[in-house]
């Protein structure tokens, strides 16, 4: 009865690689064979010969730095007062948070062009230029619209991380050793949620560096348009990006595990005993 | 005027009191209970204190000082939760140690109070651990030593036992008792369990519905009740409803039977009371006091120490608890007995 257990989970084990690595297998064939007959690297190597590459990869880098920043700063606060103060607003926050899931990306990146192509005018006073205007002005539109992109990963993770702990608890704890506000989420918050805040960071930096429509109708150099454009005129190239950014992404999930196990405590939260 | 002071606190949820009129001094390095059903305010009057709960009205003083409108980071109060409350990322040194932290305390100062604060709870060697590596009892006792490192004018601990194994429990309701000895610190200690309330308190305060039942020493309050429901609450209490014979005599009557208690009858002739008796203040046979009631015996419960036999006495039921001894031969269900006591044991409350 055992074995028959045994031989059935297997199975299912088996099943599940050879689904997932098939296509990976045959994208990595595929783009070692640019050079006709034998295997070789050379598609990676014209991806790296392209300055663009590295112009837009680090481009998107940067903004997506940017975006787990300003989500974090956002979202931290924001789903700690809600568990501690207004624990009823919940369903409400969490469906505000699931909007982007609804609203597509065209539509808001289009709302925001159009509304940001004006100065931002206060009665008579004019507080900012058109933001559309400027370098700096659109990256910063960039963000903000990547922030909202990211907010239903990031705002769950970040729950989630809460629901793991007893927030109420350990702040009236922290209170009542003579804690302020700030060193309450520094000291006892921040720490307890590190495992859920990198999941989300790396969610969001998955998301931001492919993401394609806001970067490409707020015509900014990054990533995901590069590669789209090179999707439509090469074939191996692709391939290759294909292959790097997977290596990429399972480099950073590995470094997750380690640093959520790293620390004894870390993945214990959730364990009571 | 005492040390720690609550003078007319009243707190409302909504419409609904959850503690209305509440008074209490307690004295500097007094060690008070609150005592009391789940929903009786124990837990919002404590939350009062420490601060995470602001009262509707009146105020709260320590040491003379009004703390009524500080919030609990000002008001140097230790807490200790049901739930430990441990910072999980820290280890016990870093938890101990975080109350000084905050305060910038230099850091050998830091270090040598949390010495002598894991000494004190005796877990010198476990500095090192992290809070998911200790058992439910020794975390409690790192956040009792957490809530002390910082000095506090005054301890709260909210049903800490709670969550403990019944051994853990008595075991460290005795190591909080000594702490709090060796320390002379002012406790308020929040709890459902009477046992606990009885064994560790100078005072309790025994709540019901939000206000303040009755304030006394454990055997005042065990056995003295002021209202039906401190006499209740507190331990096992037989309730049997008689009628008055003669008020002047203490002379009543159960099912028949004649009742005697020194305790004054303001009910006049003929009119129902209640007769109040403690299950172990009776006994077998007819030797044991002027009161002599027949009944059959019901049941027959075997606890250990104490034996406890249920007696019909017509249609009323009186708990009898015999302390055990090897000799003893129990009672059988069905048998007819004899429960003999002294008026002094019987007092009377008016019928509800």
């Amino acid at each position: 009865m055992k074995k028959r257990t045994n031989f059935w989970g297997w199975f299912w084990v088996l099943l599940a690689m050879v689904y997932f690595l098939v296509p990976l297998v045959g994208t990595l064939e595929f783009s070692l064979e640019m050079l006709r007959g034998i295997r070789s690297f050379a598609a990676y190597q014209a991806v790296f010969d392209d300055p663009q590459f590295a112009e837009t990869f680090l481009f998107s880098n940067q903004m997506a730095l940017l975006t787990i920043i300003a989500s974090l700063a956002l979202f931290v606060p924001t789903a700690y007062w809600v568990h501690l103060r207004v624990p009823r607003w919940r369903p409400v926050v969490e469906f505000i948070t699931l909007m982007p899931f609804v609203i597509p990306a065209i539509v808001l990146v289009f709302g925001m062009i159009k509304i940001y192509k004006n100065p931002v005018v206060i009665g008579p006073v004019m507080l900012l230029q058109a933001p559309t205007n400027s370098v700096l002005g659109t990256n910063a539109l960039l963000v903000a619209g990547y922030v909202v992109l990211a907010m239903p990963y990031m705002y769950r993770a970040v729950d989630t991380g809460l629901r793991a702990m007893d927030v109420r608890t350990l702040t009236e704890a922290a209170q009542s050793l003579g804690a302020g506000w700030f060193t309450i989420i520094v000291r006892v918050i921040l720490p307890n949620l590190r495992a859920a805040l990198l999941s989300g960071a790396l969610l969001t930096f998955a998301i931001v560096v492919g993401e394609l429509t806001l970067a490409n109708f707020l015509d900014r150099p990054a990533f995901g348009p590069y590669l789209w454009l090179l999707g439509q005129h090469r074939a191996y190239e692709p391939a290759a990006l294909s292959i790097i950014s997977f290596g990429l992404t399972w480099a950073a999930l590995g470094m997750i595990y380690l640093v959520s196990r790293g620390r004894g405590g870390q993945a214990q939260v959730a364990g009571a005993r | 005027m005492g040390f720690l002071d609550l003078i007319n606190i009243r707190k409302t949820f909504g419409a609904a009191d959850a503690v209305a009129e509440f008074n209490l001094e307690v004295e500097r390095g007094e060690f008070v209970s609150f005592l009391g059903p789940s929903g009786c305010g124990k837990t919002t009057t404590l939350r009062m204190i420490a601060g995470f709960e602001p009262p509707t009205a009146g105020q709260i003083r320590i040491n003379g000082v009004d703390v009524t409108s500080k919030s609990p980071n000002q008001r140097n109060v230790g807490m200790v939760f049901q739930s430990y409350a441990l910072f999980p990322n820290m280890t016990v040194a870093g938890n101990v140690g975080f109350g000084m932290k905050v305060t910038r305390r230099p850091k050998e100062e830091i270090a040598a109070r949390v010495k002598e604060m894991l000494a004190l709870i005796r877990m010198p060697e476990l500095d090192n651990r992290y809070p998911y590596q200790l058992s439910g009892g020794q975390q409690q006792r790192v956040a009792l030593a957490r809530a002390l490192a910082i000095r506090p004018q005054v301890l709260l601990l909210d049903e800490p036992l709670s969550a403990l194994d019944a051994k853990i429990r008595v075991e460290l309701r005795g190591e909080i008792r000594r702490i709090q000895r060796e320390l002379g610190i002012t406790t308020i200690y929040v709890t459902h369990d009477q046992e606990e309330a009885l064994s560790l308190s100078d005072r309790i305060v025994v709540m019901s519905a939000g206000h303040i039942e009755q304030i006394g020493g454990p055997f005042e309050i065990y056995n003295f009740p002021k209202t039906a429901f401190v006499a209740s609450f507190v331990g096992t209490l037989n309730q049997l409803r008689c009628q008055v014979v003669d008020p002047a005599g203490g002379k009543l009557s159960l099912e028949g039977q004649t009742l005697l208690s020194n305790s004054p009858v303001s009910a006049a002739a003929g009119q129902p009371v209640l007769a109040m008796l403690r299950p172990e203040e009776l006994h077998f046979g007819a030797a044991n006091g002027e009161n002599r009631l027949d009944g059959e015996v019901l049941s027959v419960v075997f606890l250990g120490a104490v034996v406890r036999v249920q007696v019909g006495i017509g249609s009323s039921v009186l708990t009898l608890d015999a302390l055990n001894e090897r000799r003893l031969t129990l009672p059988k269900v069905g048998d007819r007995q004899t429960v003999s006591f002294p008026p002094h044991a019987v007092w009377v409350m008016p019928a509800s």
